[in-house]
C-alpha cells in the first residue's frame, strides 16, 4: 500500500520514543489508512480458507530451514569468496586482477536461473558419469539437488558482493592505511585491523539490499526440485487447488524475513557512528 | 656525542622524470627539535616520508639511532626494502603525526591509541588502556577517550593523533605540516601541545609553515628549495640573518 503522505512533515521524534511515534500514527488520514488495512487483513483471515494451514505447518517449518539454509550459506560463503574477489581486483597482480574481473562480469551478466540450470543439469550430471565421484564420500551429496542450489547462489552471491568489496576496498582513504603502515603494521595487520573493519563498515549499506536481494533469489531453487518455502507452497497450491491463501501466506513469510534483515543490518551498521 | 637519532646521507628522490630531492643530508641527535621549512614543492614531506619509508628513496642512506635501513635496488629502479620487517621494526620507533590526522575512524579515541601498542609492541591491554589515559590527559582529552574522532573538532583529532603518537614512546616524531589542515582559531592548541614535547627534549622532525612557531621552538632549522638544503642553522640565524636571497625572499613573503 503506497504511503501518500509526502508533505506533512512527522512530529519531530527521538530514536526510540515509542508515545511519539505512535502520536504519529494518529494524523487522521493515517488513521484512515490504518483502518484499510486492518479491514483488509481481517478480510483475509476471516473471508479466506485457512483450514489448510494447521496440516502443512510441519512442511512449511521445513521448506523455511531450507530457505534460511540457502540464505545464510550463500550469504556467508558468498562473502567469503566476495573477499578474495575484490582484493585480486584492488590490489593484486595483472593476471588475478583479469581473472576476476572476468569471473565477475561473467556471473553478473547472466541470468541466476541459467547458472542454476548449469550447475544442476550440466555438473550434477556430469559428475554421474565418473564412477570415480560416484564411489567418494561426497556422492551422497552431489546426488541431491541441493548443494548445486547453494553453489549457484554462492557464486552469484561472490560476485556480486565482491564488485561491492571491490569499491568499499578501494574506498578506505588511504591516508588511514598509511598511518597503520606508518606504526610498523604489518601487511596482514593493516588488512586485519584497518583496511577490511572500514571497507565492510562502508559496504555495510549495500551489502543490507544484497542480502535481501539474496533473500528473493532463493525461490528459484525451486525450480532444479530442492524444497525451499516456495516449493512447498507449491506443492500446497496443487494439492488444495487453493491459489490466493498459499501465496498471500508466502507473501507474509517473505516480508517478515526481509523486515527482520533490515533491522538486524541496521543495528550493525549503527554500532560504529563514523559522521560521514 | 650520542648516536644520531636520525641520519639522512645523500637522500635522492624521483617520482618518475621530476627529481625531488636531490641529494639531502641531515642529522638529528637525541632532544633535537629539526624544523623543515621551504616553499611548497620544495620536498619537505618528501623527506620526511622517506625517514620512515613511506616513501621510498631513489638512493641514499637513511639510519635510525644507527640502524641504517637495509635497501637494495629494486626491478623498476630506485630502492626497496631488503626485509620488510626490519622496515616494520624502524617504523615502531618513529612516530608520525600527519597532515590530515589519519585517524581511524572506526575506533574510539582510546581505540585509536591503544591500536599501536597493543597489536604491535605487544603491550598487555590493561597497561596500554593506562598509559593512554595518561597521554590523552597529557594533550587535553581526557575527557573524549569514548568518542568517535569524527565527532571531534580537527583540533582535537590532531591532539588525538599526537596522543598515537606519544602511547608509543617514539625515538622521534616526525610532524607533516600538523596545522595546515586546521581553522586558523584551532592552530593553537595543537601548537602548544607540540611546544610542550619540544620542551621535553623529544626529538622530533617537524615539517611546518609556521615561521614564528619554528623560531621559537626548534634547535635546529633546515631550508629545502628546489630538492636540496640551500640554507641550515640554529633559527636566530636562519630567521635573524639569513644569507640566501631565496631564504631572505621566502621568510619576508611568509611572515
Amino acid at each position: 500500500m503506497p504511503d501518500f503522505d509526502t508533505v506533512t512533515p512527522l512530529p519531530p521524534a527521538a530514536k526510540g520514543d515509542f508515545s511519539a511515534m505512535f502520536r504519529a500514527l494518529l494524523l487522521p488520514h493515517r488513521i484512515v489508512m490504518l483502518a484499510i488495512a486492518l479491514a483488509g487483513l481481517s478480510a483475509m483471515v476471516l473471508m479466506m480458507n485457512w483450514s489448510w494451514l494447521p496440516a502443512y505447518l510441519p512442511k512449511l517449518g521445513e521448506g523455511l530451514l531450507m530457505t534460511l539454509y540457502m540464505l545464510v550459506g550463500s550469504v556467508v560463503m558468498g562473502f567469503l569468496l566476495a573477499l578474495p574477489l575484490a582484493l585480486a581486483q584492488v590490489s593484486g597482480p595483472a593476471p588475478l586482477r583479469w581473472l576476476a574481473l572476468s569471473f565477475c562480469t561473467v556471473i553478473r551478466g547472466t541470468p541466476l536461473l541459467l547458472q542454476l540450470w548449469l550447475f544442476y543439469f550440466g555438473l550434477g550430471s556430469l559428475f554421474a558419469q565418473f564412477p570415480e565421484i560416484r564411489g567418494t564420500w561426497l556422492w551422497p551429496y552431489l546426488r541431491q539437488p541441493w548443494p548445486y542450489g547453494l553453489i549457484a547462489l554462492t557464486v552469484s552471491f561472490a560476485a556480486y558482493q565482491g564488485e561491492v568489496m571491490r569499491g568499499a576496498f578501494a574506498g578506505v582513504p588511504n591516508g588511514e592505511l598509511e598511518a597503520a603502515r606508518a606504526f610498523g603494521m604489518s601487511r596482514f595487520k593493516v588488512f586485519h585491523r584497518v583496511w577490511f573493519p572500514r571497507a565492510v563498515h562502508r559496504a555495510l549499506p549495500t551489502l543490507a539490499g544484497e542480502i535481501i536481494l539474496q533473500l528473493k533469489s532463493t525461490p528459484l531453487v525451486a525450480t532444479i526440485t530442492v524444497t525451499d518455502l516456495y516449493a512447498v507452497i507449491t506443492r500446497v497450491r496443487q494439492a488444495t487447488l487453493l491459489t490466493y491463501e498459499p501465496l498471500l501466506f508466502l507473501v507474509a513469510v517473505y516480508i517478515c524475513l526481509s523486515a527482520v534483515l533490515i533491522l538486524a543490518l541496521r543495528w550493525l551498521e549503527n554500532r560504529v557512528p563514523t559522521g560521514h | 656525542m650520542d648516536q644520531p637519532a636520525i641520519e639522512i646521507r645523500d637522500l635522492h628522490k624521483s617520482f618518475g622524470d621530476l627529481e625531488v630531492l636531490k641529494g639531502v643530508s641531515l642529522t638529528a641527535h637525541p632532544g633535537d627539535v629539526v624544523a623543515v621549512i621551504g616553499g611548497s614543492g620544495s620536498g619537505k614531506s618528501t623527506m620526511l616520508r622517506c625517514i620512515n619509508m613511506l616513501e621510498l628513496p631513489s638512493s641514499g642512506e637513511i639510519a635510525i639511532q644507527g640502524e641504517a635501513y637495509g635497501l637494495h635496488p629494486a626491478r623498476g629502479g630506485g630502492l626497496e626494502p631488503i626485509d620488510p620487517k626490519q622496515v616494520q621494526r624502524i617504523r615502531a620507533q618513529l612516530g608520525m603525526v600527519f597532515q590530515n590526522f589519519n585517524l581511524w575512524p572506526h575506533r574510539t579515541v582510546l581505540g585509536n591509541v591503544i591500536e599501536v601498542p597493543i597489536q604491535v609492541l605487544g603491550v598487555p591491554r590493561d597497561k596500554a588502556i593506562a598509559r593512554a589515559r595518561q597521554v590523552l590527559a597529557r594533550v587535553g582529552l581526557a575527557e573524549k577517550e569514548d568518542v568517535y574522532p569524527s565527532f571531534m573538532s580537527g583540533g582535537q583529532q590532531q591532539r588525538c593523533a599526537i596522543a598515537r603518537v606519544l602511547a608509543v614512546d617514539p625515538l622521534a616524531m616526525l610532524f607533516d605540516e600538523p596545522t595546515s589542515a586546521l581553522d586558523p582559531e584551532l592552530v593553537g592548541e595543537v601548537l602548544s601541545v607540540i611546544r610542550d614535547l619540544a620542551q621535553e627534549k623529544r626529538t622530533m622532525i617537524l615539517v611546518t609553515h609556521e615561521m614564528a612557531f619554528a623560531r621559537d621552538v626548534a634547535s635546529h632549522v633546515i631550508y629545502l628549495r628546489d630538492g636540496l638544503i640551500e640554507e641550515q642553522g640554529p633559527p636566530e640565524q636562519i630567521f635573524g640573518a639569513p644569507q640566501s636571497a631565496h631564504l631572505r625572499q621566502f621568510i619576508s613573503s611568509v611572515v
